[in-house]
This record gives structure tokens, C-alpha cells and sequence, in this order.
């Protein structure tokens, strides 16, 4: 039996190798997009464009206008005097806001009245929104502060566990290797057994003394492999140019990515034995991918989400993965909690690669 | 001039048969779009809500009672009193917590002796996620604000000389991410649709001969290219349409802008997706590649390089240079504009002009292909 599922995985192999193309298609981007998404994933807000309405004559309100200008999310970019060219430059995302101080702001300050500022935020974008505001509250909050002396006020010392300068690419890093390495077994999992059916191969494969389950075992390895070897030239770029820290133990990533990618081979051998062509596999990938990647927690925190999207993001492989990942780089997360997360892939790896067994067998009898 | 017309007809009516023969096209443009809106548009999202907090306070049972008080009044946070930080922490490691709020014995006497004394507290942040560990620390420290206020004017002593910001939220007063992830996931779910609708059928008829065939007969490369397009401009558009009444119907996005300037970028971004998906095909000449190339090119970099979700301004600058070559982008950007903010010139019209440029780009490159494979 061995023998045989080797032969077969050697002659898979063979076939993604074979073609510089394809072989060119399972290499190249992965490591292209790597650059590009880690780089571009980012929710910080550097340099705001931050326009200035400052009705205020006095030493005060200047001394407020510094300190954003100082500040590494604002940039004063323009001075304005009415509503209504506050209101264009936000408009045409000129300014990302603009800061509003009222006459008697210095005034009020001096005879210690509670001074009023404005902040007009364009919250289109509202994650950039808020945290604007944040940084503006900041801002505000530490010169009243140290106007007052420091009197009645409550200071929040934050330390920022397994990412303490909050890099993005730390983020998103483990989640490329996740959501890449998947798209990749996915595909080629999905086109495999599609394809032996479009150009007829299908049924020579069926008439050899291959039973069912090897079949798909011969199948199923290809995929893991490819996804394996995405996986890793995906941590290769996040360990050696992206310096990410390795906290937890690389064999335990290694045998976690092989359960996920049973799961993700699974998934594509599903679809590929419910589509009669190619056509109607690559559109069943196109239908499931990216819901799988978007209900993981790539991109948004599952906790956002609705309580029925989030029961059915408990189906996709990728979510477990995910905490595995960033646990695993970050925090050297426990082994029970690792644990918790392989459970699932594993049954929804079982499901997938023995329904896809199931129609394959119903297929020769 | 008249043989034109009339091969164009003919060619229009073979392809809308074979539209209706295919289900596949039929699916691609409906049933994908309907998928992906619903998916992405529950699913991604930005607003925190009840982000779990551990609460470790050594402070006395009053002051306790009235900060995780406090801190349960916040939308955004859930407290959950731990009884000391060994305790914390282990669910802090474990994710079943966010962050840890520590507060010390000491804090209320700090708080209210007199001089440059304050009150003092520490938070402990799982930062594995940056973003979620931004927002946190403001809305703790939003919470504590609120918990001094409320005690001050208890013991009537309202701290003086303060200041006062009142944020206003323009375009989006609810700060719903919706708002701007759904447009964008139109913009993704476009490309993907419109792309996938020419690349997978064309790659097909290209890898059965067909199109060789049709190439052999008196209808000129550039009839067929122009009446394989039109005929999906339609079934595109239809699909785009669609997609708006979704967006507007189900996700409650606010339109703004006119449906002229929305129709104009949907024409043209169409024109480019469905170019793009006619130049993967007629490059990759089988399905296989045709797909995997149609897969990369359009969902990943839809999602992570047009703005969907993050900011292109917080980019490198070399990488928004390459942000101009996904076209993606300027249909963001457009739709954004239009369903919050409403016709801004300013800013829609750069941004036709990159569709236009890119649609040009597309068919271009499509013909320059087309002619060399017959060479």
C-alpha cells in the first residue's frame, strides 16, 4: 500500500513540478505578496494631516497647537478660519481633522475655568477615527495635567505584553504564513482531482489497483506539501527580514501546520470532488477562500464579530491556525492552549478528507 | 462599417447565448458577489465591543465596587474581577483576557493627598494584536477619566482649570466600520467577479481551441475581444447593482453621492477587471494557471493594498506607489467617497482618471497578447 500512495504522490509532485509555470505560480507570489501585505497591514496612524482653527489669540492656546504639531500622529498642515474651509479640507481628505480652539480658550484657562476644545475628525475611515481621538485626548489631557500640576489625576502606566513597540508586522506576519501556505494547498488540492475528471484521467486512475483511501491519501500529500513549503518560506522572510522573535517551539508550529494543512487539502479535495470541471473547482475556491481567510481573524478580531458569523467562523481551520501562529511567535503559548486550538482542525480535517474518500468510493462502485 | 455592426451582432448574440447556457457565468456573477458581501461585510469588523478586561484590585471595597462600575459602563469593556495578578496573567497568556487593570492599595489616598501626588494605575496589555491594544488602552483610560469625574463631583471638588475636548465625527458619527469595510468589500468582490467571469471562461475556450476557431472566422481580433466584453459588462453591471442594494438594504451604509458618478466608476472598473481577466487568460493559455494567477491578482490584493482596511496614507512610501498599480484603490476610494461623504470632485475625479487609465491599460495589453499568440 505504501509503495503504491508513494508512486502516486511522486507522480502528483511530478505534475506541479514538471511545469515551470506552475511551479512559478506555487513559488513566486507567495514570497511577493509577503512583502507586500506585511508592509501594508498596518492600522497605525502616523502624521495625521491636522488643519487649525484658532480663534484664540493667547500664549495657551499656542502652546496646544505645539504640542500636537510635536506629537507623532498629528501634522499641523494648514491654518483655517471658518467653518467652511474646515469643512473642505476634510471633504477632499485634505486633513484628516481639524482642531478647533474657540476665543476664550486662553482666557478660561487663565481664571481656571474648564477650557473648551474641538476636535473635527473625519470618520470615514473609523478605526483611524478613533484612535485620533485617543491620541488627541492624550494630548490635551497631559497639558491640563501639567498645567494643574498633576492634581486629582489618575496616571495609566500601559505595558504592552509579546509586542511591546506594537509593530504591525508582528501581526501580521504569523497570519501570512497561515493564510498564505492554506491558498496554496487549497488550490491545488481543489484543481487536482477536477482536473484527472475534466481530461477523462479520472477513471484510468479509478481502473488501477489503487483502493479509494489511497487515492485520496495520494492526493491529499502534494497539497500539505505545497502548503508546507509556502509555510515556510513565509517564516523564513518573517524570522530572517522581518526579525520577528520565535517564542515557542518551531517542531510544535512544523506539526501544527501539517494538521492544518490536512484541513485546507481537506476542504479543496471536498470541492473538487463536487465539481464535474476545473471551471466549477476554481469557483468553488473562489466562494470559500475568502470567507475562510476574512472569518479567521486575519484582517478584524473575531470578538467583533456577529454571534452567528462568529458560530460559523468555528468551521474554518484557519481561525485555529491563526492563535496557534501568533501565539507561537509572540508568546510561547502554553501547550494546553495549543492543544485546544488542534482538536478542531483535526476533526474538520477528518471530515473533509474521509467525505471526499466517501464520494470517490461511491464513484468506483 | 456595416460588416462591422454586423459581425459585432452576431458575435454578441453567440456569447449571450452561451451566457445562458453556462452556469458557471451565471454563478460567478450572482452567487459570488451575494456570498462575499454577506461574509465579509459580517465579518469584518472594527468595533470593539466588550473587550475582556482582568481587574486586579488591591484598593478597598468601595473604590472597587465603583471602578469595575465604571469600567462595565463602557460599551467597549467587560470587566472580570481576578483575584490576583498570577491569576490574571495566566488568562492573559491563555487569550482569555485582553489586558490586566491593576489598581494599588495606595491609589485613592495617592489620588486625594494634596501636592503633586496621583493616582496611579497599571495596565498589562496583550499587544499580539496591536490595533485591539491601542484601542483598549484608550478606553481604559477613558474609563478611568469618567470614573475620576463622577467621584470629584461626589466629594464636590471638581478638578480646575481643565480642558474640555469634544470630539465631533464627521461622515460616520457612529464610527461604524461598516460604513467604510462594505464599500470596500464591494470594490474587492468587483474585481473578483469581474476578473474571474473572463479569465475562467476565456482560459477554457482557449485551452478547448475554440478560440483559435473564432479566430480563423472573417470577425477581427478586436470585434471579439469588444463583444466577449460587452456581452459581461452587462452581467457585471447587473452584478455591481446588486451589490449597492445590498450594501445599502442589508449592511445600512448611507448613500450620499449621485448614482451617475457611481455608475461611471463601476463602467470603468468593470472594463478593467474584466480586461484583466481577458489578459490572464490569453497569457496563462490553460485553466490552471489562469485560475491561480486570477486568484492572486485579485482577492488578496483587493483586501490588504486598496484601502479597504488599511489606511494607504500610514503605508511606506514605496509601497503606495504600488498601491497605484491595484487599481482596487481608486474604486475605494471612490465608493467610500460616495456612500459617506457624497460627490467630492476633488476626490473622485483623480480617481477616475487612475480607472480609465487602467481599463486602457487592460484591453491594451489584452490585444498586444492576443496578436503575439497568433504569431
Amino acid at each position: 500500500m505504501l509503495r503504491r500512495v508513494l508512486a502516486l504522490v511522486r507522480k502528483e509532485l511530478a505534475g506541479l513540478w514538471k511545469d515551470p509555470k506552475t511551479r512559478m505560480v506555487l513559488l513566486i507570489p507567495p514570497l511577493i505578496q509577503v512583502f507586500l501585505f506585511a508592509y501594508a497591514a498596518t492600522y497605525d496612524v502616523v502624521h495625521a494631516p491636522l488643519a487649525i482653527w484658532n480663534e484664540d489669540a493667547g500664549a495657551e492656546s499656542a502652546e496646544l497647537v505645539r504640542r500636537f504639531d510635536f506629537s507623532p500622529a498629528f501634522r499641523v498642515i494648514a491654518a483655517v478660519q471658518s467653518p467652511g474651509q474646515a469643512r473642505a479640507l476634510l471633504d477632499a481628505k485634505t486633513a484628516a481633522a481639524v482642531l478647533h480652539l474657540p476665543q476664550d480658550f486662553s482666557a478660561d484657562l487663565l481664571a481656571h475655568r474648564t477650557a473648551q476644545v474641538q476636535l473635527l475628525v473625519d470618520a470615514r475611515r473609523s478605526n483611524t477615527a478613533l484612535m485620533l481621538q485617543g491620541y488627541a485626548a492624550t494630548i490635551v489631557a497631559t497639558y491640563a495635567a501639567e498645567r494643574s500640576g498633576g492634581r486629582g489625576q489618575v496616571t495609566l502606566q500601559t505595558r504592552d505584553w509579546f509586542n511591546p513597540t506594537l509593530e504591525s508586522t508582528w501581526f501580521i506576519l504569523p497570519g501570512l504564513v497561515c493564510v498564505l501556505s492554506f491558498m496554496m494547498a487549497l488550490l491545488v488540492a481543489a484543481l487536482s482531482l477536477a482536473r484527472e475528471r475534466e481530461l477523462g484521467t479520472f477513471e484510468q486512475l479509478l481502473v488501477t489497483p489503487l483502493r479509494p483511501i489511497e487515492i485520496m491519501i495520494g492526493k491529499a500529500i502534494p497539497g500539505v506539501v505545497v502548503g508546507m513549503v509556502d509555510a515556510t518560506l513565509v517564516t523564513a522572510a518573517a524570522l530572517l527580514w522581518f526579525r520577528l522573535p520565535f517564542r515557542g517551539d518551531p517542531l510544535l508550529l512544523g506539526l501544527m501546520l501539517v494538521l492544518y494543512g490536512l484541513g485546507g487539502v481537506g476542504i479543496g479535495l471536498v470541492l473538487s470532488c463536487l465539481a464535474k470541471t476545473q471551471q466549477q473547482a476554481m469557483l468553488g475556491v473562489f466562494v470559500v477562500a475568502a470567507p475562510l481567510i476574512v472569518l479567521s481573524g486575519f484582517a478584524a478580531p473575531i470578538e467583533n464579530m456577529p454571534k452567528l458569523v462568529e458560530l460559523l467562523s468555528r468551521a474554518d481551520p484557519v481561525r485555529y491556525m491563526l492563535v496557534i501562529a501568533r501565539g507561537l511567535f509572540l508568546q510561547d503559548l502554553p501547550v494546553a492552549v495549543v492543544l485546544a486550538q488542534a482538536w478542531p482542525m483535526a476533526l474538520i480535517a477528518l471530515i473533509t478528507l474521509g467525505g471526499a474518500t466517501v464520494t470517490v468510493r461511491r464513484a468506483v462502485g | 462599417m456595416s460588416g462591422t455592426a454586423m459581425r459585432l451582432r452576431g458575435l454578441v448574440r453567440k456569447e449571450t447565448k452561451q451566457i445562458l447556457r453556462d452556469p458557471s457565468a451565471i454563478l460567478i456573477a450572482f452567487l459570488l458577489p451575494v456570498v462575499l458581501l454577506v461574509v465579509n461585510g459580517f465579518g469584518l469588523s472594527l468595533d470593539a465591543r466588550d473587550m475582556r478586561i482582568a481587574v486586579v484590585i488591591e484598593a478597598p471595597e468601595e473604590t472597587a465596587r465603583g471602578l469595575l462600575q465604571a469600567i462595565d459602563a463602557s460599551p467597549y469593556l467587560a470587566a472580570q474581577p481576578a483575584p490576583d495578578f498570577p491569576a490574571a496573567e495566566a488568562a492573559l497568556t491563555a487569550g482569555r483576557v485582553r489586558g490586566i487593570l491593576t489598581v494599588r492599595e495606595d491609589f485613592v489616598p495617592r489620588l486625594r493627598r494634596d501636592g503633586a501626588a496621583r493616582g496611579q494605575a497599571a495596565l498589562a496589555v496583550n499587544a499580539t494584536d496591536p490595533n485591539s491594544a491601542r484601542l483598549l488602552e484608550g478606553y481604559v483610560s477613558g474609563a478611568l477619566s469618567a470614573w475620576l469625574v463622577g467621584e470629584a463631583r461626589e466629594r464636590r471638588r471638581l478638578p480646575s482649570g481643565g480642558i474640555e475636548l469634544a470630539v465631533r465625527d464627521w461622515f460616520n458619527p457612529e464610527l461604524r466600520s461598516t460604513a467604510f469595510i462594505v464599500p470596500g468589500v464591494i470594490a474587492m468582490v468587483m474585481t473578483m467577479t469581474g476578473t474571474l467571469l473572463t479569465a475562467l471562461i476565456v482560459a477554457r475556450e482557449w485551452e478547448r481551441g475554440t478560440m483559435e476557431a473564432m479566430l480563423a472566422s472573417p470577425a477581427h481580433m478586436a470585434e471579439l475581444i469588444a463583444a466577449k466584453l460587452a456581452c459581461y459588462f452587462v452581467l457585471g453591471m447587473l452584478s455591481m447593482a446588486m451589490a449597492m442594494a445590498l450594501a445599502v438594504t442589508v449592511f445600512d451604509v448611507p448613500f450620499r453621492g449621485s448614482l451617475g458618478a457611481l455608475g461611471a466608476a463601476a463602467a470603468l472598473f468593470l472594463v478593467f477587471a474584466l480586461g484583466l481577466g481577458l489578459f490572464i487568460s490569453t497569457l496563462a493559455r490553460n485553466q490552471f494557471v489562469a485560475s491561480q494567477l486570477a486568484f492572486l491578482t485579485t482577492m488578496m490584493p483587493a483586501m490588504m493594498l486598496s484601502g479597504m482596511l488599511f489606511d494607504i496614507a500610514a503605508m511606506p512610501r514605496w509601497l503606495q506607489l504600488v498601491t497605484f498599480l491595484a487599481p482596487a484603490r481608486y474604486l475605494v476610494s471612490i465608493l467610500q467617497t460616495l456612500f459617506l461623504a457624497g460627490d467630492i470632485w476633488p476626490v473622485l475625479l483623480p480617481n477616475l482618471a487612475g480607472l480609465g487609465a487602467a481599463a486602457l491599460a487592460a484591453i491594451g495589453l489584452t490585444l498586444l497578447v492576443t496578436r503575439r499568440r497568433l504569431d
